[in-house]
């Protein structure tokens, strides 16, 4: 995102003299370009210019060679008296003491010296320090020191590096002169705002929330030299765009300008490159230093091509099936047939040689050089949408991409192109061609109408005609009074060429009320009309998670993506429906490409880690949604934008979309109750986790039935129940995890686990009021019951058997022992239960009890061959 | 007074005043005997129970004849009451004596642990949405949920984003494989917008509907962004609301979650389905460093293109939406300063929130 130095923006809009970074992103961020970051000073402390008044070498024992310098840095720094130095021997008007170990400078060179005090790039902080027999006061510095380039070459020599001698004198500060001293404001720029990746964009900003006066330099009239129209012989450019995108051909404006007789010696500036590395680009030459200073400057990203190296004419046309590019960057690259190519015509074959990917990347073969002495300067205006696409496919967000895909003002490409030209005549001693082409095929933004009242009726802030007129051509639009007479007073409104982004009335709003400032808009809270609570199931489901976590649960979330792995460690066979789940295309991890089906593939990683940490005793769980796609359903359509889809795409889409319901599932491993002074606790095992299932289900209000399942990974195949509704569907299981699993994923044996389809079970509940039967005052009469049954009736048979033989006087029955021995008999076991009777409307009498008690033996001992024990 | 008649082998008169004397020397010495509660109850049933002489007496009076009952009720009567005064106050003197020296000598440690039972919690994030829906449920909207894997159009298209627009990629998105080389179409949706036009589509207008939920971007864990986290999406739709009415929403909504010193302010910004479009800054007097703004979501006008994609007319409806990130809220609420804690499913962070928020 775009950095801003400060004295830049000063040449396109007023600033006040002393305008810091964080007054700057103050001022921005009121219009929308909001603060990304503030970078800071790169270099602080006494850092200055100095004159090598005398070097001495000195061998030293390990092969290297010093050399001791005696550096003019001033007055205000110098010293009269060096330590070695005899007092004689310090020049008039005093010097620094300075060792160095680097060799391309000498007596009588403007050099940059860091006095002790100054702290350099990556926090270096410079000290006096004793060294090859010296007391070394300062350093002399190179430019990878100073952190303005990589250059291995050794000290900055000011006179090489473009500086004049006459502008530099001893002590001064060289901070400044570097624009080291600078903090520099980073911003963000929405995709909306693709002008706003320029300096004339941000200091258009800045007048519009400051009021300074701004200049556009982006408009011929302010530009010194006017740019001059198309030649005849210009440089031959030709768009041949077989396959435009959305309608639009790919390429509708290019502006070539030549010039010859470069120096490719020439450097770029000290000023350019300060100002280009500030915004965050590195300086690599000239020609190429000035084509980004340009850009950065109005915006327009342009090329610069080694005109030996471009035969005419250019030809913007496709790729090709089978064509390459090697791009600057050095990769090698297989073109898609929408890339939209720039080509040239070597041999008198057009378009037979591919240059660049228009607007992203140019290619290596026409790459300014070392060398390069004639330079053929491109400025062009691409199809955001081609270019956007262009750069996604080959992963290339350049900076000529970012600016297009965002929309880059076509009117610039000939105002751009004439700086460049300027620039390379008055810094590399070029003659600028006469001849100029310029292909332009752009059409005038539309006008759009806006009803005056709009923004005041969008933003509650009331503006006046005047006002809304006045800041739409403030950003520049020009507004005329579109329909005289008609009902609503209306204007037409014709966007800059900049702003491609206004298209509707609503855009237009915004910038009424951004400029205005969002900060008159008042707060009023609407009264809605009223809804009606929350729903049935978002009760419930609260309902259920309060439940588990009074129960002693800890409710955990857990990422919802799962590998073959973990469905592996779950043991669930090759044809379960949990693995028939959905793979993202571009996961987190590789090894967890898939959407869970179940809460349990995630969540028991999620206990494992708990007991990892030293938490042995874990209950936790977890609600929420997975995904279960039915095979074979297929894809949602593509449906348009901006109307409303018929009622059968509507229907497609949803039904589409994979059924999520929602689960909760949980864990239970090492103690349920923990040992204490009250004794050693307890283990939890299976019946905690179907407790909670059951109490899940209650909370829920729907009545499930238990029956065993062994048959159900990754649960143990004699310790698990099926949880079944009504109608008999499975909504879910409980019970001891399978031995298997346990070891595999490293939980403590006996561990348990529940997991029920919390949506399945809130519909089969449903939301009707409870029927509430009378409490009867009436005295209780009790029973008991041991019965003896064959070891392998379930108890759930033989409550459902007292149940329905004591008939409509039981109001609870509830088994309170379940016994096996030597007394019962083998293959035998003794359930007891004890029976609550009474009658809604009197006292009952010991008929009535003997009448239940024979019920129920004779329907225990029907149903479920019981005996009665003695 | 008449002689009653004798009767046989009665053994000694119950009625005899000597006897009664002789009961009731015998229950007080009896009563002032008994060192404890229990002694006391064994004297109450020995003195005063069925068997005793007392309620011997105080029996047969009732088979005497008519005028002999009153004399007789004269002798037992009082007796018996001076007995079981006699009761009742040593009663009072034992009860006394035992809160003194017995209820002490009781005395459990009571700063011994309790925790017999495990206590669960609720995870905050879950509790922050509840509390959210709360809030909205409140002003009389309703809340609405969705689908986490999510149609793209519902997604982006129906929110205006174009397919080659750079807000497409703004959001990093997790897409589904298609099948062979076909696109699946379906994301898992990058924030709970979607929710936004399926409402406008299901419930029409006027409509006021928050959606708190489950949203996925590309994201590497680290101490600020998870690749998983949670949004709360409001839209507000009807006749005339204005960005006041969304500046009055997000301020009343800023005080429900901060406190009354809450307030928000707006800065311009750009979201497809938005426009105008601004960003949100939450006045934060507990941030690091002293007082001051923090981004804390986006919102604007819904875009007429929304609407329209839903079959509304713009020109006649009109609102506002926002969105804003509930890991955020939770962080600045709780000043939690690292999001591993929040996702990492480590019951000790949960445990911190109990089943409140």
């Amino acid at each position: 995102m775009p950095r801003i130095v400060t004295d830049w923006l000063g040449e396109h809009v007023e600033l006040p003299a002393d305008l810091t970074a964080e007054q700057l992103a103050a001022a921005l961020v009121k219009v929308g370009l909001e603060e990304e970051e503030i970078h800071p000073a790169a270099v602080t402390g006494p850092l200055v210019v100095g004159r090598v008044l005398a070097q001495t070498p000195e061998p030293q024992k390990n092969g290297k060679t010093i050399n001791w310098c005696l550096v003019d840095v001033g007055p205000e720094h110098n010293a009269t008296q060096i330590k070695g130095v005899d007092d004689a021997d310090v020049p008039a008007g005093g010097a620094r003491g300075v060792v160095c170990g680097a060799h391309n400078f000498g007596v009588g060179d403007l050099v940059v010296v860091s006095l002790p005090g100054t702290v350099l790039p990556g926090g270096f902080a410079i000290a006096a320090r004793k060294t090859y027999g010296h007391v070394s006061d300062g350093m002399i510095c190179s430019v990878r020191e100073l952190g303005i380039g990589e250059d291995h070459d050794g000290i900055l020599v000011l006179t090489r590096a473009g500086f004049d001698a006459a502008d530099l004198t001893p002590g001064q500060d060289a901070i400044a002169l570097l624009g080291l001293g600078d903090e520099v404001l980073e911003i963000n720029v929405t995709p909306d705002r693709g002008y706003a990746f320029s300096y004339r964009g941000v200091a258009r900003e800045y007048a519009h929330s400051t009021g300074a006066r701004f200049t556009d330099r982006g408009l011929p009239e302010n530009l010194p030299t006017a740019p001059p129209t198309a030649t005849p012989d210009g440089f031959v450019v030709e768009v041949d765009d077989a396959a435009p995108i959305h309608g639009k051909a790919g390429c509708d404006r290019f502006v070539t300008r030549v010039v010859r007789g470069i120096d490719p010696a020439a450097p770029t500036p000290p000023w350019m490159k300060r100002r280009l590395e500030g915004s965050g680009m590195r300086s690599i030459s000239l020609a190429v230093d000035v084509t980004n200073y340009v850009m950065l400057d109005l915006g327009q990203p342009l090329h610069a091509y080694d005109l030996d190296e471009v035969a005419a004419p250019i030809v913007v046309r496709r790729a090709q099936p089978g064509e390459r590019l090697t791009t600057l960057d050095d990769a090698d690259r297989a073109l898609d047939a929408e890339d939209l190519l720039i080509t040239d015509s070597p041999a008198g074959e057009r378009g037979s040689r591919v240059l660049g990917l228009a607007g992203v990347m140019g290619g290596a073969s026409s790459e300014v050089g070392d060398a390069t002495t004639d330079v053929l300067v491109e400025a062009a205006h691409f199809d955001p949408v081609t270019v956007a696409r262009t750069a996604r496919r080959h992963r290339l967000p350049s900076e000529a991409a970012k600016r297009f895909e965002r929309g880059v003002d076509p009117r610039l490409p000939a105002v751009a192109a004439q700086r460049v030209v300027d620039l390379l005549v008055e810094l590399g001693g070029g003659t600028a061609d006469p001849a100029v082409s310029d292909l332009d095929a752009t059409t005038a933004p539309q006008p759009v109408r806006l009803d005056v009242t709009l923004p005041t009726r969008l933003s509650g802030v009331p503006y006046d005609r005047a006002t809304v007129v006045g800041i739409l051509e403030q950003i520049g639009c020009i507004v005329t009074d579109a329909v005289t007479g008609a009902t609503v007073d209306a204007v037409r409104v014709t966007p800059p060429s900049w702003r491609p982004d206004l298209t509707e009335p609503a855009a237009l709003v915004e910038e009424v009320v951004r400029i205005a400032g969002y900060d008159q808009i008042p707060s009023v809270l609407p009264a809605a009309p009223g809804g009606r609570g929350l729903t049935h199931e978002q009760r419930v489901r609260r309902s259920v998670a309060r439940a588990l976590a009074e129960a002693g649960l800890v409710e955990v979330l857990s990422y919802p993506f799962v590998g073959e792995a973990d469905l592996d460690a779950l043991g669930l066979p090759d044809e379960d429906v949990r693995r028939a789940t959905l793979r993202l295309a571009n996961p987190m991890a590789d090894d967890r490409p898939l959407m869970r089906a179940d809460l349990l593939s995630t969540l028991l990683d999620t206990a494992r880690r708990n007991i990892s940490r030293g938490l042995p005793d874990v209950a936790v769980f977890e609600i929420g949604l997975v995904t279960r796609p039915v095979p074979g359903t297929p894809a949602p359509p593509q449906l348009p934008v901006g109307a409303r889809p018929s009622d059968e795409d509507l229907a497609a889409l949803v039904a589409a979309v994979p059924d999520q319901p929602r689960h909760v599932a949980g864990v239970l491993s090492g103690r349920a109750v923990p040992a204490g002074w009250w004794g050693g606790g307890r283990a939890a095992d299976w019946a905690d986790a179907l407790a909670a299932a059951r109490l899940v289900a209650a909370r829920a209000g729907a009545e499930v039935a238990v029956v065993a399942d062994a048959d159900t990974m990754p649960w143990h195949p004699g310790r698990c129940a099926a949880l079944t509704v009504a109608d008999g569907r499975v909504v879910g299981h409980a019970g001891e995890l399978h031995p298997k699993v346990v070891e595999a994923l490293g939980l403590p044996s006996r561990a348990a686990a529940f997991e029920l389809d919390l949506t399945a079970l809130i519909a089969a509940a449903g939301d009707a009021p409870v029927a509430a039967a009378p409490v009867s005052a009436f005295p209780a009469a009790k029973e008991d019951f041991a019965f003896v049954v064959d070891a392998d009736v379930p108890a759930a048979d033989v409550r459902a058997a007292v149940v329905a033989g004591a008939g409509p006087l039981l109001e609870d029955a509830r088994l309170f022992d379940v016994f096996t021995g030597d007394q019962v008999g083998a293959g035998k076991k003794s359930l007891a239960y004890s029976v609550r009777l009474r009658a809604a409307d009197r006292t009952l009498t010991a008929d009535d009890v003997r009448t239940v008690r024979d019920g129920v033996v004779a329907a225990a001992a029907e149903r479920v061959g019981a005996v009665l024990r003695g | 007074m008449s002689t009653p008649a004798p009767t046989p082998d009665l053994g000694p008169d119950p009625l005899d005043v000597a006897a009664l004397d002789a009961a009731v020397a015998d229950a007080l010495a009896a009563v002032a005997a008994a060192s404890d509660l229990d002694e006391l109850k064994a004297v109450r049933s020995a003195h005063t129970g069925d068997k005793s002489p007392l309620a011997l007496a105080n029996r047969a009076i009732g088979a005497l004849p008519g005028p002999d009952k009153a004399a007789a009720g004269k002798n037992v009567g009082p007796r018996r009451g001076r007995v079981n005064q006699a009761i009742s106050a040593r009663q009072g003197e034992l009860e006394a004596e035992r809160d003194e020296r017995v209820l002490v000598d009781e005395a459990v440690d009571v700063t011994l642990p309790t925790d017999r039972r495990p206590v669960g919690a609720r995870h905050p994030i879950e509790l922050v949405q509840e509390r959210i829906a709360d809030f909205f449920v409140g002003l009389g909207w309703e809340i609405a949920d969705g689908p986490e894997v999510e149609a793209e159009w519902f997604n982006f298209d129906a929110l205006n984003f174009d397919p080659d627009h750079p807000a497409r990629q703004m959001q990093d998105t997790f897409y589904v494989d298609g099948e062979g080389d076909k696109p699946s179409n379906l994301v898992l949706r990058t924030h709970t917008s979607p929710v936004q036009s399926r409402s406008l589509l299901e419930r029409g207008v006027p409509l006021y509907v928050a959606c708190p939920g489950k949203v996925f971007r590309t994201d590497a864990l680290d101490q600020t962004h998870t690749p998983v986290f949670h949004q709360v999406e409001g839209i507000a739709i009807d006749k005339g609301l204005t960005m006041a009415n969304l500046v009055g929403t997000l301020d009343a909504f800023a005080r429900a979650m901060f406190g009354p010193e809450a307030r928000t302010r707006l800065r311009p910004a750009y979201f497809p389905f938005t426009e105008p479009s601004a960003e949100m800054d939450l006045w934060f007097p507990q941030k690091k460093g002293g007082p001051g703004w923090i981004e804390w979501g986006g919102c604007g006008m819904v875009n007429p293109n929304v609407l329209r994609a839903a079959g509304i007319d713009p020109e006649e409806y009109q609102g506002f939406a926002f969105g804003m990130g509930i890991e955020r809220t939770l962080m600045l609420r709780s000043s939690i300063a690292d999001m591993h804690d929040i996702v990492e499913g480590d019951v000790r962070f949960s445990t911190q929130f109990g089943t409140e928020i």
